[in-house]
């Protein structure tokens, strides 16, 4: 049980309170970005691109335009004359809102037609003829470094090829000179493949330009409207839309994953057409655009490396990585970190040597690398230690959880200093595993399985003992486009108590409404109802960089704690007042002040808040109002020990997760029931790229999953009962001790999943299955193993 | 996912549903469910410029016995067959199938007509009626005809029903005797199209040995299949394990299965194989029920 300072009435941290926000979500109430009307609105459709690389040799909009009602079609070439046919990424790469002369992926978008209608924008569409001249696409990653692969970013001065960056870190020589000298070495090449976030809310904008005020109001679905804001502004500044005059609204959002962090061509289209004709303008991606157009995530292909002792101590691990980023690198990574936060890959374990390196390249796929429910490429790396240390335990012949107990960094060890250069700053590894084993009965399981080998059924135990790296980040590593990662709350509290706080930070189902109001209440003592919190509005939240990597409890939480501490500051200057006495002769307790031995004599917040407007002393500012732009010291390292029991079927080779027990820990928790959803959640979008989950090209670049009918996104019915709990190893750094988990689940379950799929079937001689696990992959696997035959 | 214009009309008696399909002519279509039309006029890949809505023409939904026939009206909809008590007590195949198609939303409104009348070997009625020995009754002009099963599938998205006529009714020999029959199909997750799927029904003589059997195969041809060779080897054995497995080796045989994302062909004649001997051991358990 978790113990509250605060009272339930109070509702501060450690009380499972109900979502503020939920009332509106359950009631169809919530205000997304496709309910915003406005007078005069006109609506856009996108023609396509239907081959990854063509050359467009003429587009011909007189079909469409005789369409009544069809307003205009805006082609690459239009933009041209206002400079704004390309855009920058986040990852300072460039980017085309519209092509003048060639497509470089299949779904592109080739030009955008305005008309009267959502309906009448899809017939307009269908009616714009385009003619490509198709040309042979660069679809494997691998052969895009080959000699005579095609330039594919010709558009870049003097490129001679299709790489794009190299990185690598640790130390080099030290690890080759571990590797050369160890017992025991595995080693195998996987591909965390390209999957997409499918959050059920699509993207979409509102694009409102004032000709008379030179003001452009931005509804949109983005994770970090203050970001964008500054994105929009560097790229039409230009045209007299600075900053000031730009207005970014964030309404309510329906999932964002990361997929709502990059600017979109869609966008900016939308910009523009409103700029030049004074209509509001409406785009709303369908399903299949989601699918297809948006980033993707992962698409990692790794070839990973362990060196040990034969009794079973890990000793350095080694990683390389060919990340393949389709057109344009449009990752979401701080600026400094091009392939994120990957460098966590040394995971939960203590030992001294570790070198990891990544190329990145062009291919004709959509662009993107978004960080998919994950600090940025951590679920990449948490899958290839975590994959690494059960193949090590089976060739020291080890039991997976007895080697990585012996091989955890201990408790007495934080802060830790990792060969890749992060300094943990807490955790209790020993304690989660243990927990989660107790709660499965992992030693009975065991039993079990060699039962179950001698009927001929195959159980598999596997596990997952992940340490996250969040809440990014400290202004002298982390920033965007040069702009620092920290992020802010403001505090307002009106004269009868009452608060609002703003955030630079976005909730897309977080519950950020709920939580954040809790964080005040716990600091102040106002009841958590008594809270009000917006985010999203430009012109009246703090700037901050938004929510996405689990940063927003470990940033603008801090900052919320930070704000209110700053007001609870005053309050005590004002009890003193009230009550005669010095500042030192005064306590606290949640909602309080009262004199040190006379108990009686005491003011609540809300009289101190009251007199803060009618009777404050003399010589301090009126009003009680707060803001903090909170820069962290350093990330938060949450953990978590995952253990994940299949059941797969000895002939059709169905896979069953009989049971998933998640032991997380976040430090301290804010919302028990919140931390619940989001692991639920997050452990559902874990099974996903674990079992279901992938976007397939053909080599002609067709996307051969296109909708969700092939694209698998995992329902209620493929969940099994989650089984979640928790230990508690408060981030010493962070004023409330709490730490992110949003991402965690998603981070951590995939190779416990995969881990259990492969000890299932480990006896018959499988040693690695790459994800998704599916029953026809693993099928073929089984037959390459010799246990089923094969029969052409 | 915007559909192209379209009339709509919604008649409340069939004979007017009829004169309208006579009327609009080819570019008409019936709309019962539209769980699988309206999706393909979405994608644009159907685009009707009538819809003909049959949902407010009475008596087309029932599950009844009679005349020695299980009579499900063509408009029922899945889900009332999954609440249908003769189907509980008698049919148990229908609450395997229908469990498997799709979701509750889906089901609320899908119809065991339409399912049949798209004519796509990949829905699941379709091999349900070929191991049941359905007829089909099929209304028009000049009234009612009545098409086997076995001639009910001509080809891709084609069935036995002309323009201008309707599927009205699905009738089924009544379950007599040590009936069972059972339905299961390999899906990549729930509401998938099959990766292979298999509908048996058997029927026994109180010595244990096969009177009757059915087995119908999804989406492992390009039309719903009948396993015959595998029907003939059941009828009069005694349903031993080696006859049951000769059974499944037939069916494995005899489908032609395509690759594609769900599987190859190994894959696929190997679940036809698996699933097959399953479900004529399920359905032999329901009978000795």
């Amino acid at each position: 049980m978790i113990k509250c300072k605060t009272s339930k009435e109070i509702g501060g941290m450690g009380h499972s309170k109900k979502r503020k926000e939920d009332a509106r979500f359950i009631q169809g109430k919530g205000n997304y970005v496709d309910d915003v009307k406005l007078p005069g609105m006109l609506y856009m459709d996108i023609v396509r691109s239907p081959y990854a690389y063509a050359k467009i040799k003429s587009i011909d909009a007189t079909a469409a335009l005789a369409i009544p009602g069809v307003v205009a079609v805006v082609t690459g070439k239009d933009l041209e004359k206002y400079g704004l046919h390309w855009m920058p990424t986040l990852m300072s790469d460039t980017q085309m809102v519209l092509p003048t002369d060639t497509v470089m992926y299949q779904a592109q978008e080739v030009a955008a037609v305005i008309a009267t209608s959502r309906y009448l924008a899809r017939d307009g569409k269908e009616a714009v003829m385009v003619d490509y001249e198709p040309m042979k696409p660069v679809m494997d990653p691998f052969k895009a470094l080959d000699e005579d692969a095609p330039v594919l970013r010709s558009d870049q001065e003097g490129k001679t090829d299709n790489h794009i960056w190299h990185w690598e870190v640790g130390d080099k020589e030290k690890t080759a000179n571990v590797f050369d000298n160890a017992d025991v070495v595995v080693k195998q090449q996987m591909h965390i493949p390209r999957i997409h976030v499918a959050s059920i809310e699509t993207c979409g904008c509102v694009a409102s330009y004032d000709k008379v005020t030179n003001h452009l109001t931005m509804y949109m679905t983005t994770q970090a409207p203050h970001a964008i804001r500054t994105v929009i502004a560097l790229v039409a500044g230009h045209v007299g839309l600075t900053e000031e005059k730009i207005r970014v609204i964030s309404p309510d959002i329906g999932g964002g994953f990361g997929g709502k962090v990059p600017v979109y061509p869609g966008y900016v289209i939308a910009i523009a057409v409103s700029f030049l004709t004074g209509a509001p303008i409406k785009w709303i991606e369908d399903r299949s655009e989601n699918l297809q157009a948006d980033s993707f995530a992962r698409d990692y292909h790794i070839t990973a490396e362990m060196a040990g002792t034969k009794d079973g101590k890990i000793q350095a691990t080694r990683f390389k990585v060919l990340a393949d980023h389709g057109y344009t690198d449009a990752s979401a990574n701080p600026s400094k970190f091009p392939t994120g936060l990957f460098s966590i890959g040394t995971g939960s374990y203590d030992y001294g040597a570790a070198y990891m390196e990544a190329d990145a390249v062009y291919t004709n796929k959509p662009p993107g690398g978004v960080a998919y429910r994950c600090s940025f490429r951590v679920t990449e790396a948490v899958h290839a230690i975590e994959r690494m240390t059960d193949m090590f335990a089976k060739k020291v012949g080890k039991d997976p959880a007895q080697l990585r107990m012996e091989n955890f960094i201990k408790k007495e060890d934080f802060p830790w200093a990792s060969p890749t250069g992060w300094s943990y700053d807490s955790g209790d590894y020993h304690a989660g595993l243990q927990k989660a084993m107790d709660a499965i009965d992992y030693h009975g399981l065991r039993k079990e399985q060699i039962e179950m080998r001698a009927e001929g059924k195959f159980l598999g135990i596997g596990i997952s003992t992940f340490t996250e790296v969040v809440g990014a980040g400290p202004s002298q590593d982390f920033d965007i486009l040069g702009i620092k990662m920290f992020d802010s709350a403001e505090i307002r509290v009106h004269p009868t108590g009452k608060a609002i706080a703003r955030f630079g930070t976005k909730s897309q189902g977080q519950g950020h409404e709920t939580t954040y109001a809790q964080i005040i209440a716990e600091e102040l003592g106002i009841p958590m109802e008594h809270i009000q919190i917006e985010e999203g509005d430009t012109d009246t939240a703090p700037y901050g960089l938004g929510t996405y990597a689990s940063r927003s409890t470990p940033t603008a939480g801090a900052a919320a704690a930070m704000a209110a501490r700053k007001l609870r500051d005053k309050a005590k200057k004002i009890a003193a007042h009230l009550l005669e006495v010095s500042e030192q002769d005064l306590e606290w307790e949640p909602g309080k002040f009262f004199v040190k031995g006379a108990p009686e004599k005491s003011k609540t917040i809300q009289e101190i808040v009251f007199a803060a407007y009618t009777n404050h002393p003399e010589g301090m500012e009126g009003g009680f109002e707060a803001t903090h732009y909170y820069d962290p010291p350093n990330l938060t390292f949450p953990s978590g020990a995952y253990i994940c029991v299949v059941e797969v079927d000895a002939e059709t080779c169905d896979i069953k997760v009989r049971r998933f027990v998640a032991i997380d820990d976040c430090g301290n928790i804010i919302n028990p029931m919140i931390v619940q959803g989001q692991v639920h959640g997050g452990l559902t979008q874990g099974i996903a790229p674990a079992m279901y989950e992938e976007l397939i090209y053909d080599d002609s670049g067709n996307i051969l999953n296109g909708t969700f009918m092939d694209y698998l996104v995992p329902t209620a019915v493929e969940s099994p009962s989650w089984e979640t709990g928790h230990t508690v190893t408060p981030a010493p750094h962070h004023p409330i001790g709490a730490k992110g988990v949003g991402e965690s689940p998603t981070v951590g379950a995939p190779p416990a999943i995969v881990n259990a799929i492969v000890d299932a079937v480990a006896h018959l001689g499988i040693k690695h299955l790459e994800i998704p696990v599916t029953p026809f992959k693993l099928f073929k696997e089984l037959q390459n193993v010799g246990y089923f035959k094969k029969t052409t | 996912m915007i559909a192209e214009n379209f009339n709509y009309d919604a008649p409340t008696s069939l004979d007017e549903a009829i004169a309208l399909l006579h009327e609009y002519g080819d570019d008409a279509k019936i709309l019962a469910g539209g769980h699988s039309l309206i999706p393909m006029m979405k994608l644009r890949f159907a685009s009707p410029t009538h819809l003909i809505d049959i949902n407010n023409i009475p008596g087309l939904s029932y599950v009844k016995e009679e005349d020695g026939y299980l009579k499900i009206g063509a408009m029922t909809k899945e889900v009332e067959v999954e609440e249908s008590e003769i189907i509980h007590a008698k049919y148990q195949i229908f609450m395997d199938a229908t469990k498997l198609i799709a979701d509750p939303q889906v089901r609320n409104f899908g119809t065991l007509g339409g399912n049949l009348a798209h004519g796509d070997a990949a829905n699941d009625h379709p091999a349900v009626m070929i191991a049941l020995g359905a007829d089909v009754e099929i209304t028009g002009k000049d009234g009612k005809r009545t098409v086997g099963i076995d001639d009910f599938f001509q080809g891709f998205y084609t069935t036995a029903v002309e323009h201008g006529e309707v599927l009205t009714e699905i009738r089924i020999p009544a379950a007599s005797g040590n009936y069972g029959s059972a339905y299961h199909k390999a899906e990549r997750k729930v509401g998938d199209y099959a990766t292979a799927g298999v509908a048996a029904m058997i029927q026994m003589d109180d010595q244990g040995r096969c009177t009757k059997a059915g087995i119908g195969l999804t989406n492992v041809s390009p039309l719903p299949l009948r396993a015959s060779r595998s029907e003939e080897v059941l009828i009069g054995s005694d349903l031993s394990e080696a006859v049951i497995a000769q059974a499944a080796q037939y069916a494995s045989e005899d489908c032609s299965p395509s690759e594609d994302l769900r599987g190859n062909v190994e894959y696929k004649r190997h679940l036809v194989s698996v699933i097959t001997k399953r479900m004529i051991n399920k359905a032999i358990s329901r009978a000795k029920k």
